[in-house]
């Protein structure tokens, strides 16, 4: 099993990340949950390694400096 | 009297009372509670020739809707026992489940039960409980050695003597037993007169449960629906034997108990679900709501508490009853091998064992029922996606739990298993229930019956057990039978141990192999 990547990965990192926005673009909060709900499905299941997801879930779980 | 306080539960066949015996008794093993689950382990005890009493405050074979799911391995159990084929004829077999949303008359989801072919059980029939329960005292009426008492209240439990107190409408005695096996249910008496703790979640919510009669030609699967159009979170949709349909309606928490049965509220959501044409009679509407927890231990002292007294799961995953015959199937060939003169502390495995299996059953119905009735918006919003993503994308679908379905729970870790010394690769592993397959004109789960037994593609030379050689090819790949192959089979039919090139001193290694 793989530890999660957590080094910079993306070539284009600002491309990827304005995607990410662009997918709510005119959604009620409601829709946007489900939309990120879509896509948090899809990648878990295109990393299909437990292990890996559960890092990231510990990474999105760790609160911030900034409260 | 104890007959009119069960005046209201509705009757499918009644029995002479019991009258009490003249003086106090003392007995092997008493079996308080007369469901499917002490019923089974009062067959599996009393075919090993024990002296069992059971005793049931009722005195008859209550009706209503209760269990109707019976599982392949509760199949299995019941063949070992001589039962399930009488089961099979009556019940509706089914292995497929489709899985609805909203209007969509296309499933989103379907799957099989039985996803390995050539074995003697269904993945699952459906069944009415008290079928179940007829049957199995039919099987026990023929057991001169087993006494069902019926009108039989325990009132009072000494702990330190193993002595209960009886009452019955004709009066009441004592009785002291070696060991008590509390199958009194999710109510257990037992278990508070005993001052027993019983932990776990209260869910908030109340379904109905409408058994209706109606002839219709759908096919024998289980339907289920998210977000129906006839209201609720879900509904589910049952074949059962006699043109019986068990019809499920989620409602939600705050609601009217007693309105929620009448007819004129019950008809229109029959309706929605089976159409305006189909003449229907009521057979029994009732609401139900659920727990999900289990006692601290299952066994104390010489009390042992199996099934719905030990253990509450939520419906959706038929793992209640299942998973109560799994507690007989694994208790009674340890009580049997006790009662014989082995070590006490065998009962203790049946604790760990009986445990996990229990954590198991309740992990996937709290799942199973997160999933359906999300508790957050964020919970709702996964499990939308889910429903949405399913339609067009398959890997979705496995997300999809409308109850994970009882399969049989594994002990890899147990004090009863012994790890693999070899590599593997195939096979059923040690802690695995054994897996059946053709065997001689028959079937190989039926060979295997209740006793230790080894298994090997050819005879075993100087072993004090019986072998059972697999003459299949689907039973040589099934085990990965390769000549020097040995499996060794626990009475409940577990695969307590496996070598590759096999001698007899290996047997050394296995605990408890009485």
């Amino acid at each position: 099993m793989a530890d999660l990547n957590r080094q910079p990965n993306l070539a284009n990192p600002d491309d990827v990340y304005q995607q990410l926005i662009d997918l709510h673009s005119g959604c009620s909060e409601e829709e946007s949950h489900r939309r990120n709900a879509k896509l948090v499905l899809c990648l878990a299941n295109h990393i299909g390694d437990p292990e890996v997801i559960r890092q990231a879930v510990e990474v999105a779980a760790r609160e911030s400096d900034h409260g | 009297m104890l007959r009119d306080r069960f005046d209201h539960i509705p009757r499918h066949r009644q029995f002479e009372p019991t009258p009490p015996p003249a003086g106090a008794e003392q007995t092997p093993v008493v079996i308080v509670g007369g469901g499917p689950v002490g019923l089974t382990a009062a067959l599996d005890l009393g075919q090993r020739g024990h002296r069992v009493v059971v005793l049931n405050q009722l005195d008859f074979i209550a009706a209503g809707s209760k269990a109707i799911c019976f599982s392949k391995r509760t199949l299995d159990i019941w063949n070992r026992l001589g039962v399930a084929q009488r089961m099979i004829d009556k019940g509706v077999i089914w292995n497929v489940g489709k899985v609805f949303r909203s209007s969509r008359r296309e499933p989103v989801f379907e799957f099989d039960m039985l996803p390995v072919k050539d074995q003697e059980m269904p993945g699952f029939i459906n069944l009415q409980q008290y079928w179940a329960e007829e049957y199995l005292i039919d099987a026990l009426l023929e057991l001169p050695n087993v006494e069902l008492r019926w009108g039989h209240q325990v009132r009072a439990i000494d702990p330190a003597e193993n002595r209960l107190d009886v009452s019955t409408d004709s009066g009441s005695y004592t009785l002291k037993a070696d060991w008590v096996i509390a199958s009194d249910g999710s109510k257990s008496a037992l278990r508070d007169m005993l001052g027993l703790d019983f932990e776990g979640r209260v869910f908030e919510d109340n379904f109905l449960i409408a058994d209706v009669k109606f002839e219709d030609e759908r096919p024998s699967e289980r339907w289920f629906w998210f977000d129906p159009p006839w209201g609720g979170a879900s509904s589910l949709l049952h074949k059962q034997p006699d043109d019986v349909w068990r019809l499920d309606f989620q409602l939600g928490w705050e609601i009217d108990r007693e309105a929620a049965i009448k007819p004129e509220n019950v008809e229109p959501k029959v309706r929605g679900m089976i159409g305006d044409d189909i003449p229907f009679s009521e057979e029994w509407y009732s609401v139900y709501t659920f727990q999900c927890r289990r006692m601290a231990r299952f066994v104390h002292d010489r009390v042992i508490f199996i099934g719905d007294s030990a253990h509450l799961v939520s419906p959706f995953g038929a793992r209640g009853c299942n998973g109560g015959v799994a507690d007989c199937d694994n208790l009674i060939w340890k009580l049997d091998a006790v009662l014989g003169g082995a070590d006490r502390a065998l009962i203790e495995t049946y604790n760990d064992e009986a445990i996990t299996t229990a954590d198991e059953n309740i992990l996937n119905s709290s799942r199973s029922t997160d999933f359906m009735t999300p508790k957050s918006a964020v919970s709702q919003a996964f499990r939308d996606a889910v429903l949405d993503l399913a339609e067009h994308e398959p890997f979705a679908r496995p997300f999809v739990n409308s109850g994970r379905l009882s399969t049989p729970v594994a002990y890899p870790g147990s004090t009863l298993t012994v790890k693999d010394r070899d590599s593997w690769d195939g096979g059923v592993p040690p802690g695995y229930p054994a897996v059946d397959a053709p065997h001689d004109d028959a079937w190989l789960l039926r060979e295997l019956g209740g006793e230790w037994k080894l298994l090997a593609a050819a005879p075993v030379a100087d072993v004090p057990l019986s072998t059972v050689v697999a003459d299949s090819p689907t039973a040589v790949e099934r085990y990965a039978l390769t000549p020097g192959v040995v499996y060794l089979l626990r009475p409940d039919q577990y695969v307590a141990a496996r070598w590759k090139n096999f001698t007899p001193a290996d047997l050394g290694d296995v605990p408890w192999l009485t």
